[in-house]
């Protein structure tokens, strides 16, 4: 197997017992992203020369002998709005193409002290805002299944990247379905923690009360691995929850017997794609087979969830974007009359029309006479959908949905009318609402060759459920195994 | 027809902590332009707000101090506009649930006290300054402030009158400096005020048509300008006209009031709760512990300086109006505990008129005060027990403030102790006496106004040193033989 190939356990094994050097896998996901990349537009910007510096600085501290830290030269992608310091940090948009951030975030920081080398920086919509990776101010990434389709977004560089082994592992980052979709649409394993379980602190803002960093990895056992370095408090991030983070591979292998398992009537919809359907319900059935009780639940409030989601992410996204205004740093229009002038101006060359489309909606629902309607109305229909899912854990333990209605669609198919984009969103946007954690892990291929996604939802802070199962499931199945054809 | 006037005040308080509200950043006034700040206040993609607990302090001891009930729970709000110099295009502040309510602060107004009632204070953080004039088509923007927490303390439309709208902002300022929580500075911009300001028909009750005046930052800007917005809305309602309801602007320079072009201000705030930080949640241990560490307050000090010292009640009033000047009044009668009222005298003239002459407006400190007041009190006590004359005592003051030597030392220093004896007086007399035969005539013949003649005369040849009361008994007795 090529080195690029490698998960992170893998790697770690090979990496300790010194049959290859950080250098040599670094150098290895190195060539591969130059073979590979022309046809995927996963990466934004590759660290080539920083990640040999840090591959070599891991091969010191693997020689010395002593434990190595947990991802000591394993290559790892960010998501483009994770901010990495001395590294350009575009968030997918014109408004910040030269943005070098001065400072890490936190799950940056936590990454390098764990001894990961920091590969590059992937792509995404714009200010994480799509579910195609088509609104990404560059060239929009490619499925690597089928590079005339979408990766789904946001996290569309974070999914396809892993996918195509350009990196052992990736972050990205979840307001409404962005890491679980892209995982369902490339085949790969992607993990949304509960909000507050990851530190927000350096990723660049969309929606504050939705957004949360989680793995992207080939299988479960590295997605269990990545939780567990990124997770935990930050007292630079207010909303990030002072708990202990369990060890999460310790516990990996317990299995499902005896987990309840819901299955609410509201998922499972007129006009999904049959093979879907098909392939979700057999992977509930296998979880049965291994000892899980099948309790069907209801969620009812399901369908105003996507409406909800849009008023609240698209008021704050209004707010968390009025800093990029071409004042102290990116974008900044020339030659403009007043102050007036260089907002307008570099506001509109510098955001793209989805951006633009959120801000205009955000600001308007937040209008003085129109805020009681939307936003409050909104927020009082995100806690009937939280409570929706607490009642259901009275009676189940975790949630079997698909991630999405559909596998991979085509570049340009949904560009048209943004509603049907949305709609990609309708199985895990509720998630984010509710702050619970969601677990998508691959279920099986459509006849086009194109993978499916099964996502797990659990309890608040209840990640070690998600991944228990996930991995029972995995531990049968190659789906997740199986590499795209490139 | 005769009107009268509604008046609320709007002030901001910059807070006196070490370190901004939402990042580490220090607060000190005067560094050099951008150097207070870092990718939090800046507003760097990525970053976010985590909350200085010393702010709530603060707010709470002026919630406790102007008798505000403390929200257990309180919410911070963005409020979002966009201006160069507010990096985020929103400021955290408060809005739908403030930290604290219904309150109100005693105004003390030459002995007459009133309540002004507090609507609400709620903590903020203060934006960066733009300089508009220092480079040529271009404007600057400075950092250090943005991010320096501020209290704004909202008033009901209880004042009447200009003067009572200084009477009040003057015992608010009181208020803040006592508790420490603000340096009270209007000109440097750390008190800041905005007034609310309608008219309507004495003896009226409904609440009329407002005007709201900015860039007041002196008392006498706040007075002025309201005095002039009465003056302005009463001629538009002579006329027949209405009151538009609007923000307008105080030009100092002119003495007037001018609408602010709509442009200078934003119609709508868009608020809503910030999802960056959790609800603040204040419980009744945080409440006591706040107040526990209060200082007595001006009212309270007040009134115990008027019962335990006997004090009138403007000794009290003058002494109490700062802390600083009330300490310093306290450590003195601790070092001549026998005479306050004469210890107040000292401290209203002397200290106070020195704190006006150097300005020394903003120091909350009395350390740093050239003569401390053990020595004052000293001082005093030398003058009670006769050692030295009043006249002596200034002039022993004055050398104590630029020294900072004990008042005995300098009296032995430059042998100023006050001349008791009686052979040493009588000599004197009996000189002077004999030198002015005529006026000893004039005097035996009825003209006793002479007698200050003859004590100034003694008082010179003994150089200020003897003993004035002795002086007047000894003469009255040599002058009757």
């Amino acid at each position: 197997m090529s080195h690029y190939a490698l998960t992170i356990h893998q790697a770690q094994e090979k990496l300790r017992a010194r049959e290859v050097s950080a250098v040599e896998l670094s150098q290895a996901v190195l060539n591969r992203i130059q073979d590979t990349d022309q046809h995927l537009h996963s990466y934004l910007t590759v660290c080539a020369e920083e990640a040999l510096a840090q591959a070599e600085t891991a091969d010191r501290t693997l020689a010395n002998g002593a434990t190595p830290p947990p991802l000591c030269g394993i290559p790892i992608a960010l998501k483009d709005v994770i901010l990495a310091q001395g590294v350009r940090s575009t968030a997918g948009s014109k408004i910040l193409e030269h943005f070098v951030s001065p400072y890490d975030a936190t799950v940056t920081q936590r990454l390098k002290e764990a001894g990961a080398v920091i590969i590059g920086k992937v792509n995404c919509d714009e200010f994480a805002m799509g579910s195609s990776n088509e609104n990404s101010a560059f060239n929009p990434c490619r499925n690597p299944w089928d590079t005339d389709r979408v990766p789904g977004g946001s996290s569309g560089g974070s999914a396809s990247s892993v996918a195509a082994d350009q990196t052992c592992a990736a972050l990205g980052t979840d307001t409404g379905g962005s890491i679980r979709l892209p995982a369902a649409f490339c085949g790969i394993v992607g993990l949304k923690p509960t909000y507050g379980r990851v530190s927000r602190f350096g990723v660049v803002a969309y929606a504050s009360s939705l957004d949360q960093v989680g793995p992207c990895t080939k299988d479960v056992r590295d997605c269990a691995l990545l939780l567990e370095v990124i997770a935990g408090h930050d007292p630079r991030d207010s909303t990030s929850v002072n708990r202990p983070t369990p060890s999460y591979t310790a516990h990996l292998e317990r299995g499902v017997s005896g987990l309840r398992i819901g299955i609410p009537q509201e998922y499972f919809i007129e006009g999904m794609q049959p093979e879907v359907e098909t392939a979700v319900g057999d992977a509930i059935a296998h979880l049965q087979v291994l000892g899980a009780e099948i309790v069907p639940i209801s969620l009812p409030h399901t369908e105003y969830a996507i409406a909800s989601y849009y008023v609240i992410a698209m008021a704050e996204a209004s707010s968390n974007l009025a800093r990029y205004d071409g004042v102290r740093y990116g974008y900044r229009a020339a030659e403009v009359e007043d102050l007036g002038a260089l907002y307008q101006t570099t506001r509109a060359q510098g955001f793209g029309s989805e951006v633009k489309r959120r801000i205009a909606l955000g600001t308007y629902v937040l209008s003085a006479g129109y805020y009681d309607a939307y936003y409050v109305k909104a927020q009082k229909v995100r806690t009937l959908i939280r409570q929706d899912f607490l009642d259901a854990f009275k009676t189940c333990d975790i949630i079997a949905t698909p991630v999405a209605p559909t596998t991979a669609f085509r570049l340009g198919e949904k560009l048209a009318d943004p509603l049907t984009m949305y709609l990609s969103d309708i199985f895990t946007i509720a998630v984010n609402l509710a702050g619970l954690p969601g677990l998508s892990v691959p279920c099986g291929f459509d006849q086009h060759g194109l993978p499916i996604g099964l996502q797990l939802i659990g309890r608040p802070f209840d990640e070690e459920a998600l991944l228990q199962a996930g991995y029972a499931y995995e531990q049968d199945h190659d789906w997740g195994a199986r590499k795209p054809p490139l | 027809m005769p009107y009268e006037s509604v008046i609320g005040l709007e002030v901001h308080a910059q807070l006196l902590t070490e370190s901004k509200i939402f990042c580490g950043c220090s607060t000190r006034f005067g560094a050099s332009p951008n150097q207070h700040t870092c990718p939090v206040c800046l507003g760097l993609p990525g970053v976010l707000p985590v909350l200085n607990k010393k702010v709530v302090d603060f707010a709470l001891r002026a919630a406790l101090a102007t008798h505000c009930t403390v929200a257990p729970t309180s919410r911070w709000a963005r409020k979002n506009y966009f201006y160069p110099d507010l990096p985020k295009g929103y400021q955290i502040s408060m809005y739908e649930l403030p930290i604290a309510e219904h309150g109100y602060v005693e105004v003390a107004d030459q002995g007459q006290a009133k309540k002004v009632r507090l609507t609400r204070i709620h903590m903020e953080e203060d934006a960066g300054k733009s300089i508009h004039d220092a480079e040529a088509g271009a404007s600057l923007v400075d950092l250090n402030r943005t991010g320096v927490p501020l209290l704004e303390i909202v008033s009901e439309p209880d004042i009447r009158s200009a003067a009572e709208a200084g009477h009040y902002l003057r015992s608010l300022r009181a208020l803040l400096q006592y508790i420490e929580v603000c340096d009270g500075n209007m000109e440097e911009g750390s008190l800041r005020c905005d007034a609310n300001v309608s008219i309507r028909p004495q003896g009226s009750a409904e609440l009329c048509t407002r005007t709201e005046i900015k860039n007041l930052n002196s008392f006498r800007a706040v007075e002025k300008a309201i005095e002039h917005e009465i003056q302005r809305q009463s001629e538009v309602v002579e006329t027949g006209d209405r009151v538009v309801q609007e923000t307008r602007l105080w030009d100092a320079d002119r003495e007037v009031t001018r609408p602010m072009r709509s442009k200078e201000f934003a119609h709508d705030y868009r608020y809503f709760p910030d999802p960056d930080l959790l609800p603040l949640v204040v419980d009744q241990a945080w409440v006591e512990h706040v107040r526990a560490e209060l200082p007595e307050l001006p009212a309270a000090r007040r009134a115990r300086f008027i019962h335990d010292y006997g004090l009138p009640a403007y000794d009290a009033e003058v002494l109490t109006a700062r802390k600083d000047v009330a300490d310093y009044f306290e450590a003195s009668v601790r070092a001549c505990p026998a005479a306050p009222k004469v210890v107040s005298n000292w401290v209203m003239d002397s200290v106070l008129r020195f704190v006006k002459e150097e300005k020394l407006d903003t120091a909350l400190k009395i350390e740093t005060w050239p003569c401390s007041p053990e020595h004052l009190g000293m001082l005093i006590g030398l003058i009670q027990d006769g050692t030295i004359s009043t006249t002596i005592a200034k002039t022993v003051y004055e050398e104590m403030r630029q020294t900072g030597h004990p008042p005995e030392e300098i009296i032995e220093a430059k042998g100023l102790r006050q001349v008791s004896d009686t052979d040493t007086l009588q000599a004197a007399i009996t000189e002077v006496l004999t030198a002015n035969p005529d006026k000893v005539e004039a005097y035996r013949g009825g003209k006793e106004k002479l007698l200050g003649f003859f004590v100034g005369q003694v008082m010179r040849a003994t150089q200020g040193k003897a003993n004035p009361q002795m002086v007047n008994t000894l003469l009255r007795q040599k002058l009757s033989q």
